[in-house]
């Protein structure tokens, strides 16, 4: 037991709680193994001409040496990851393979007498400078495997041997890991990778992910912190790494790896299947996310995306707005650890009284200043948000959705702001989605009637039920006196979901749903019979409703929808939705 | 010598893939092969030269040519690319 081994050591110093970038799932409790890489030093010598052809010699067998260790982690990438992680190598063994590269290289040793660590430094920068400066990632990515070659190749001509090995099992803890080191050091028993800088989408990310090996990166300085078998823990769900963990919080981890463990069991088996039909209809399944929990849902591979991000989190407990670029980052942040799956950003929905200085006492808020209609008012605001949003749609795998829309003049309003954002980027030259799809919010019933209306001037839909419901059937469901009136399956919100659905789609665009509806195991039966195009559900909640979905036919699920939809009462929806549960599905648990 | 103007049609732009039939296919040719994009010229025979344009959906690039070949070789280049590369 590792945490047996953890407890005997140091005793006594102070646990040092940090926080980083969780890169990938998993907790690692152990000691911490130091992986110190130098960057090679390269000096400038002039070589005898008798001597080219000597460090000619030199330099190839560098670049024959680096040429099998890389088809080594290659090979054991190939057993161990999917092919679309073994392309970083195959771009760096081409880059080895360069003719043109290494001739212009060879020709300048000869030609200016100068070692061979000078010149191949030199000349590869050159090509490095130029990638970096690139404005698109892919490009920037490409410049690291540049640099990897690189110095692949100059330790090879100093004769450095690489360290891969490690004594017992351990938590690598280094200033950054290249892609090569995070493969070829897993051949060991790694419990975790812990680096000091890197983001979500870096190699020790996306590699580590693949190897399914908990790793936290962007910890800053991390690898000056730890020493040789000191005790930590790595917790790669929330981005903490603790030193010198005390008795309590090895306990706390235990506990939480054995719940993630349970519920990631559970989820396993369905995690790379579609949400389909046994008729394959296939609907989209998403998460909804609040910032802090959206890393969470990578490892929670069974969603499609995220159906709504709820933006207006980056405002909780500030006093001021996020700016443009730290909205930026944020989002982009969300767009890259979903990549390629799609992420649905709802502008901040808030209410009035989250604008301090012009907080005017609403008596009630609930049909007050909110959502859209802040935003339109407060277009500032709103354009630094949709111009952040914007930027951080470059891989085109982001969306918008706009809360609380009540006529079609609002959503026109919000759009023709959309396009003057576009306009100033693409004046400032700045990439973004040109072809960013756009969506509204059905939460007031006024939208919901003239859904066909707001359908033509969008690409989708989503029904945000919390709010529709407390709307359309005039209850707050805060409000104990009434809340038992607050009903879901009310045949009016039934009669109203289908009629904002069959609209949505009579203009082809698609018909999702946000609201709490759509993670009740009750109703996905229901949902799906009514046509529903996309779930977007609490993270939770993932398991059962693809399970649901996956064990019916559309088709008897459009029995059922059309049986509803003829009932009168809510009781005896509910009653026959429970009759049909318990029949399906007698293990999931419905109120 | 000869030169050609096109652009970039696959999605993805001037990635690995591409950039790595394209310099294959170069390499079949006898001709000196030059890239240019942004002011930027490239050996069109070197992939890691061709990674540098980061050439996305859309760019210009001009294609020099100069050799026994050059005729061929800006016809079977030219249209590498204008095919988007068999990709989508």
């Amino acid at each position: 037991m590792t945490e047996n081994k953890v407890k005997a050591e140091q005793p006594q110093s102070p646990e040092t709680v940090l926080k980083g970038i969780p890169a990938s799932p998993g907790i690692a409790i152990g000691p911490a193994f130091p992986f110190v890489k130098h960057a090679p030093i390269i000096d400038e010598r002039s070589i005898l001409p008798e001597e080219r052809e000597r460090e000619i010699s030199r330099l190839e067998q560098a670049i024959a040496r680096s040429h099998k260790e890389l088809r080594k982690i290659l090979e054991f990438a190939e057993q161990k990851l999917g092919e679309d992680k073994v392309k970083i190598f195959e771009a760096q063994l081409m880059f080895l393979e360069d003719t043109v590269l290494f001739d212009a290289i060879y020709g300048r040793i000869r030609s200016e007498l100068k070692n061979a660590e000078f010149v191949v430094h030199g000349e590869i920068e050159k090509y490095h400078r130029i990638m970096l400066a690139a404005k698109d990632e892919y490009t920037h990515e490409r410049a690291h495997d540049v640099e990897d070659v690189r110095n692949r190749i100059l330790r090879n001509l100093l004769e450095q041997r690489a360290i891969s090995r490690l004594a017992g099992s351990a938590i690598v803890v280094s200033q950054n890991l290249t892609a090569g080191d995070t493969v070829i050091l897993s051949r060991n028993e790694v419990l975790g990778y812990a680096t000091d800088i890197g983001g979500i989408t870096s190699h020790t990310a996306l590699l580590s992910r693949a190897l399914k090996i908990p790793a936290v990166v962007g910890l800053k300085t991390i690898s000056h912190m730890v020493q040789d078998g000191i005790p930590m823990v790595l917790d790669g769900y929330s981005g903490t790494v603790v030193l010198h963990p005390s008795e309590e919080t090895i306990k706390k981890y235990v506990a939480k790896r054995e719940r993630y463990q349970e519920f990631e069991a559970r989820l396993a088996p369905l995690r790379d299947l579609p949400a389909e039909t046994l008729d394959h209809r296939r609907v989209e399944l998403s998460a909804n996310a609040e910032f802090e929990q959206e890393l969470d849902f990578i490892k929670i591979q069974g969603a499609d995306g995220i159906g709504l991000y709820r933006s207006e989190y980056l405002i909780v407990g500030k006093e001021v707005f996020p700016s443009e670029e730290e909205q930026f980052s944020r989002y982009k942040l969300l767009a890259e650890a979903m990549y390629p799956k799609r992420v649905i950003i709802r502008t901040f929905d808030i209410g009035g009284d989250k604008l301090m200085a012009e907080s005017a006492e609403e008596k009630n808020p609930f049909l007050g200043w909110r959502g859209i209609r802040v935003m339109l008012d407060r277009p500032n605001i709103f354009m630094e948000q949709l111009r952040a949003i914007l930027r951080a749609s470059t891989r085109k795998n982001i969306a918008v959705m706009f809360p609380m829309v009540s006529n079609l003049k609002e959503v026109r309003q919000a759009k023709k702001l959309l396009d003057e954002a576009k306009h100033q980027l693409r004046k400032e030259g700045l990439p973004y989605d040109a072809r960013m799809k756009i969506g509204v919010m059905i939460e007031v019933p006024s939208a919901a009637v003239v859904a066909e209306d707001l359908a033509e001037e969008v690409d989708f839909l989503s029904i945000g039920t919390n709010d529709l419901i407390q709307y359309l059937l005039a209850v707050d469901r805060g409000n104990d006196v009434v809340s038992s009136l607050y009903q879901e399956f009310n045949p009016a919100v039934v009669r109203f979901l289908r009629r904002i659905i069959e609209r949505g789609k009579k203009k082809n665009i698609w018909v999702g749903m946000c609201g709490e509806m759509a993670g009740d195991p009750m109703a996905t039966i229901l949902l799906l019979g009514l046509g529903l195009d996309e779930f977007s559900v609490v993270p939770k909640m993932l398991p059962e409703i693809k399970k649901i979905i996956r064990s019916v036919r559309y088709s008897e699920a459009q029995r059922i929808a059309k049986k509803v939809l003829k009932m009168k009462t809510e009781d005896e929806i509910k009653q026959f939705l429970r009759a049909t549960m318990k029949k399906k599905f007698p293990d999931i648990p419905v109120n | 010598m000869i030169q050609r103007e096109v652009s970039i049609k696959n999605r993805a732009g001037l990635h690995t893939r591409p950039a790595a039939a394209l310099v294959k296919l170069a390499a079949t040719f006898k001709s000196e092969f030059f890239i240019e994009k942004d002011g930027i010229e490239i050996n069109g025979k070197s992939i890691i030269g061709v990674m540098t344009l980061a050439a996305e959906q859309g760019s210009m690039l001009i294609l020099r040519f100069d050799g026994d070949d050059e005729e061929e070789a800006c016809n079977a280049i030219a249209e590498l690319i204008e095919r988007g590369f068999d990709e989508k």
